[in-house]
């Protein structure tokens, strides 16, 4: 598979209690298992993200399970409320059990 | 002699044309209303199996998709619960389903007090015109729907 970037943004500095958006995007195809080959007229086996973690300075906060009606090259955003500074940290698990990960540093004040 | 074929001719070809019509009427109506009760019920019964034999409530949810999905292949939706996201009360998960795709589940998020709000976007395909389901799970067994109608122009599943 091509490889797989990811990317996340969540604001510079957040309050303390402040309630903050993580706005999360991955290149992955998610084939859905839909198509067929234009030639054979088979159909395409599904290889898709089917699931999402977020955990804040180790508890997970957030996750979300995929089928195939997730487009591809999948944006996800969701919120979290502001605890203290650490790192969140994203992961992303295919059906191939691949599992892509991002942290990114949060700053409460 | 020659108007007499011309009236049978006529006459013929009305005839075929009118149960021809009549057949495929018939036939299409039948065959898109089987179609149409097939993919409703496969949400449906998604959604009844989710609710397990409690009452499913409306409102609480704020479903936003565009009216009219230029592409099917990535359609942005947005769901919102009001909830006070406490850990006596808050929303466990919400469930979207695609009424006409071939498969109907789409995502489903799982939220915790720590979400501070229970929000979440994400891009989804759509099939074709059709409604679009969400169902959010409250952490005291509660059941809540909510059902937006969207316009495909060019359906996403592959085709």
């Amino acid at each position: 598979m091509a490889k797989v970037k990811a990317r996340v943004k969540v604001p510079k500095k957040v309050a303390k209690g402040e309630i903050f958006e993580v706005k999360s995007l991955i290149s992955h195809k998610m084939e859905s298992g839909q198509r067929k080959h234009k030639k054979t007229g088979e159909k395409i086996p599904r290889q898709i993200i089917n699931k999402f973690v977020c955990t804040y300075n180790g508890k997970a906060v957030f996750s979300s399970d995929w089928h195939g009606a997730v487009s591809a090259n999948p944006y996800l955003s969701f919120h979290v409320k502001a605890v203290d500074s650490g790192s969140l940290d994203l992961a992303w698990t295919d059906d191939s059990g691949a599992v892509y990960k991002k942290t990114t540093k949060i700053t409460v004040t | 002699m020659q108007s007499q074929k011309n009236k049978i001719q006529v006459s013929r070809r009305d005839v075929l044309n009118y149960t021809s019509a009549g057949i495929l009427a018939a036939a299409g109506i039948s065959l898109f209303g089987s179609i149409a009760k097939a993919d409703k019920k496969m949400t449906v019964h998604a959604v009844s199996k989710l609710a397990g034999g409690k009452e499913i409530m409306s409102g609480k949810i704020t479903l936003e998709l565009p009216q009219i999905a230029e592409n099917g292949n990535t359609v942005p939706l947005s769901v919102e619960v009001d909830s006070p996201m406490t850990d006596a009360d808050y929303v466990k998960s919400v469930h979207i389903f695609a009424e006409g795709n071939p498969e109907p589940s789409v995502a489903s998020f799982h939220f915790t007090p720590a979400s501070g709000v229970a929000k979440a976007s994400v891009r989804m395909r759509l099939a074709k015109t059709q409604n679009v389901v969400a169902v959010a799970e409250m952490s005291n067994g509660s059941i809540f729907q909510a059902t937006t109608e969207v316009k495909v122009t060019i359906g996403g599943c592959g085709g």
